[in-house]
C-alpha cells in the first residue's frame, strides 16, 4: 500500500500525467451530458446546464467575496441586469433580435456599469454597509422589474418577458435538436457544451486574475486595508475593480439564463438566489477557484435530493409534514452557520486563506 | 394642507416604530462595531408569537387591549432569549475571526429563522385580530386613531427609558465603557460578556414591542417582514449616525416621514408616472446618499470608515 501510494506521489508530477489527467477530466466533461441522460434522464441533464451557470456566479462573486474580501448580498442583481438586457434585446418584446455576440458583451459591460453606480459611492466605507447597500440593492431591482410596466411597459412587470429568442452561434441554434457524426444533440445538450465552454473561459479568467498584479492587491486589500494602503495600492478603484469584474460575470451569466430559459421574471431574481451564490462561495472556500466550483456543484445537486424526503417524510409519518422545498432555504443557512463556526475557510480551503482564519484564533 | 399633515402624522407614528427597530441596530454597532443582520427577523418573531399568544387567547372572555398586553408579555421574552441565542451562536464565537465571519453567520441565522417561521407559521399573511379600540380623532383635517397615539407614546417612552439605561445607570455605564473600549472595560472590572449579552437581549426586548406594533398598526403580519423592516431600520440608523442612540430616534421618525411623504406625493409630482409601490425604495435611496454626502449621519462624529 505505501510503495503504491509512493508511486503515486511520484507519478502526478511527472508532466505527461498531469496532461493525462487534463485529458481524462476533458473526456469525461464531454461525456458527462450523454452519460447523465442515459443514466437518470434529460431532466438532469438540465440540472447539469444550471449547474454550470451557478459556477460561473459562483466564480463571478468569489472575486468579490473571496478575492476582495467584499461581501456582496445582492450578487443575483446583476444577474438580473444581464438577464432582463438580453430578454429586452432579444425578443419580440420591443421587436429587437440583436445577435448573440453583440449581446454578450453588452450584458457584461452594462452589468460592470452597475456595479460601478453601486459600488463608487459605498466602496469608501467599511464592508458592512457595502453588505446592507447591495442587500438593498438586490430588492430595488427586483420592484423595479416588478413596477417598470407602466406607464411606459418597459419589463413587463410581474408576468416576466417571455419567447426570448434562444441562443443563435451564427446560423446554429442551440435550442434546436441537431444531427452531428450520427450522434443527436438535443437543446440542453447544446447548451451544455456552450456554458461548459464558457465556465471554462471563467475559471481560466479567474485563475489567471489570481496570479496578477491586481489578484495580489485583492488579496493584500482583504488582508489588510491599511497596510495594502500604505503599500502603494489605490485600495478604492482596487475594490471597485474587484466589484465591477464580479458583476460582469454576473451579467454575462444573466443573459446567457435568458437565452437559455427562454423567459424572465422578477421571481428568478429573488434574495434567496444571492444568498444561495454566496453560500457556495462560503462553502466551498472562499477564494478557492476549485473550492468554489465544488461549493457551486454540491449546492446545486444536493437541493435536487431534497425532492425524495417528500416521499421519505411519508413513508415515516405518514403524511408530508414538512414541504421539502421549504428545508431547502433552512438548510442552506444552517449550512452558512456551522460552516463558519466549525470550518470557517469552507470545505475545500486555499492554503492562505486557511493560515488567515487560523492565525485570528 | 390636510394631506401634508396627515402623512407627517403617519410617518411619525411609522417612524417611531422604525427608531425601535434601528435602536436595537446602532446599540450592537455601538459594541460591537457589527451590524446584527438577524435584527430584522427578531422583529418578525416578535410579532409572530405576540400574534400567536393573541389568537389563542381571544376566544376567552379577556377584553382586547389585555389580549394584546398579554401578547406582549409573552413576546418580549421570547425575543430577549432569541436575541442572547443570537449572540452566543452567532457573535461569541467569531469575536476574534476576519470580519466576514460573524457577518456570514448572522446571515445564516437570520435565514433560518426566516424560514422556520415560514415552516411553523404558514406561508400566508396572518390577520391581527381587531382587538384594540380604533376610534379616529380629527386635527386641523388630518385623522388620527387612538392605536396611532398609542404607538407613538409607547415608543416615545421606551426610548426615554432606554436613554435613561444607557445614561444613568451602571449596566449603562458598563455598556458605553464596553462600546469605548473591550479590553480596557474589561481592565476596569467590567464583565465584557455580560454586557454584550445584555445588549443584545434589551435589543431584542425593544425589536418585540416593535413587531407587535408593525402587526397591530398594519393588520397583518409575515415571515417575510423582517427583512424589509430590517433593511429600513438600518437605513434610519445610518441616517441618525450608527452607533448613536439619540441618532437612531432621529433617523428613525425622519426615514417615517420621508417615506410617508414621499408615498404620498410620488404620483402627483411625477405626474403618475411613478405610485406608491415605491413607497420601499426610498429607505435605499435615503441610505445611498447619507453614505455619499454623510457617512457618519446625521448625528454622527465618528468617522465611518475604522480599520
Amino acid at each position: 500500500m505505501n510503495e503504491l501510494l509512493t508511486y503515486w506521489r511520484k507519478f502526478k508530477r511527472e508532466p505527461y500525467a498531469i496532461w493525462l489527467g487534463f485529458a481524462l477530466i476533458g473526456a469525461a466533461l464531454v461525456l458527462l451530458p450523454f452519460v447523465t441522460d442515459a443514466a437518470l434522464g434529460r431532466s438532469w441533464v438540465r440540472i447539469l446546464d444550471h449547474t454550470l451557470l451557478y459556477i460561473m456566479l459562483a466564480l463571478g462573486l468569489n472575486i468579490v467575496v473571496g478575492f476582495a474580501g467584499l461581501l456582496d448580498l445582492g450578487y443575483v442583481a446583476f444577474f438580473a441586469v444581464g438577464a432582463y438586457l438580453y430578454a429586452l434585446l432579444a425578443s419580440p418584446h420591443f421587436g429587437l433580435h440583436l445577435p448573440f455576440w453583440t449581446l454578450l458583451p453588452l450584458g457584461a459591460l452594462v452589468a460592470c456599469m452597475f456595479g460601478v453606480l453601486l459600488g463608487a459611492p459605498t466602496l469608501r466605507l467599511r464592508g458592512d454597509y457595502l453588505a446592507i447597500v447591495t442587500l438593498g440593492f438586490g430588492e430595488i431591482i427586483r420592484i423595479f422589474l416588478n413596477n417598470l410596466n407602466a406607464p411606459v411597459n418597459i419589463t413587463n412587470g410581474p408576468q416576466g418577458v417571455n419567447m426570448i429568442d434562444p441562443i443563435m452561434l451564427g446560423e446554429f441554434s442551440l435550442s434546436r435538436t441537431h444531427q452531428f457524426l450520427g450522434i443527436t444533440f438535443s437543446s440542453v445538450h447544446n447548451y451544455y457544451y456552450l456554458f461548459l465552454a464558457l465556465a471554462l473561459l471563467i475559471i481560466f479568467i479567474s485563475i489567471r486574475l489570481e496570479n496578477s498584479r491586481i489578484g495580489r492587491a485583492w488579496v493584500a486589500v482583504r488582508e489588510d486595508e491599511v497596510a495594502a494602503q500604505a503599500m502603494g495600492i489605490n485600495t478604492r478603484n482596487v475594490k471597485l475593480l474587484a466589484f465591477a469584474m464580479g458583476a460582469s460575470f454576473g451579467g454575462v451569466s444573466g443573459g446567457l439564463f435568458a437565452g437559455f430559459q427562454g423567459f424572465v421574471s422578477p421571481e428568478s431574481f429573488h434574495l434567496t438566489e444571492s444568498i444561495m451564490i454566496l453560500c457556495m462561495v462560503v462553502l466551498g472556500g472562499m477564494g478557492h477557484i476549485p473550492g468554489v466550483i465544488l461549493g457551486a456543484v454540491l449546492l446545486s445537486i444536493l437541493p435536487e435530493a431534497l425532492r425524495y424526503i417528500g416521499p421519505l417524510e411519508e413513508a415515516l409519518f405518514g403524511r408530508v409534514i414538512v414541504d421539502p422545498s421549504d428545508l431547502r432555504l433552512l438548510l442552506l443557512g444552517l449550512a452558512m452557520v456551522l460552516i463558519m463556526l466549525l470550518r470557517p475557510a469552507g470545505l475545500w480551503p486555499s492554503p492562505v486563506r486557511r493560515r488567515e482564519f487560523a492565525s485570528h484564533d | 394642507m390636510d394631506i401634508f399633515l396627515q402623512q407627517i402624522i403617519n410617518g411619525l407614528v411609522l417612524g417611531s416604530i422604525y427608531a425601535l427597530v434601528a435602536l436595537g441596530y446602532t446599540m450592537v454597532y455601538g459594541i460591537l462595531g457589527l451590524i446584527n443582520f438577524a435584527h430584522g427577523e427578531v422583529v418578525m418573531i416578535g410579532a409572530m408569537v405576540a400574534l400567536a399568544a393573541i389568537h389563542a387567547l381571544t376566544g376567552t372572555a379577556l377584553p382586547g387591549p389585555v389580549i394584546v398586553l398579554m401578547g406582549l408579555l409573552i413576546a418580549i421574552p421570547a425575543c430577549m432569549l432569541l436575541g442572547y441565542g443570537i449572540e452566543r451562536v452567532a457573535y461569541r464565537p467569531l469575536r476574534h475571526a476576519p470580519r466576514l465571519a460573524p457577518l456570514i453567520t448572522a446571515i445564516g441565522v437570520s435565514i433560518v429563522l426566516q424560514n422556520l417561521a415560514m415552516i411553523v407559521w404558514g406561508r400566508q399573511y396572518i390577520a391581527f385580530p381587531p382587538l384594540l379600540p380604533n376610534d379616529a380623532y380629527v386635527i386641523a383635517g388630518a385623522s388620527i386613531t387612538l392605536l396611532q397615539i398609542f404607538i407613538f407614546l409607547l415608543a416615545t417612552a421606551i426610548m426615554v427609558g432606554l436613554i435613561f439605561l444607557v445614561k444613568r445607570t451602571r449596566l449603562g455605564r458598563a455598556m458605553r465603557a464596553t462600546a469605548q473600549n473591550p479590553e480596557v472595560a474589561g481592565l476596569m472590572g467590567v464583565n465584557v460578556n455580560t454586557v454584550i449579552s445584555a445588549t443584545f437581549i434589551i435589543g431584542s426586548a425593544l425589536a418585540a414591542v416593535a413587531g407587535l406594533m408593525v402587526g397591530a398598526y398594519y393588520g397583518l403580519a409575515h415571515y417575510y417582514m423582517g427583512f424589509l423592516l430590517g433593511l429600513k431600520a438600518f437605513s434610519a440608523a445610518v441616517l441618525g449616525g450608527i452607533g448613536n442612540l439619540g441618532g437612531a430616534m432621529l433617523g428613525g421618525l425622519l426615514l417615517g416621514v420621508i417615506e410617508s411623504l414621499g408615498a404620498g406625493y410620488i404620483g402627483p409630482l411625477t405626474g403618475g408616472v411613478l405610485g406608491s409601490h415605491y413607497q420601499d425604495v426610498f429607505a435605499f435611496f435615503v441610505l445611498i446618499l447619507v453614505l455619499v454626502f454623510r457617512p457618519s449621519g446625521l448625528l454622527g462624529e465618528r468617522t465611518a470608515e475604522r480599520a
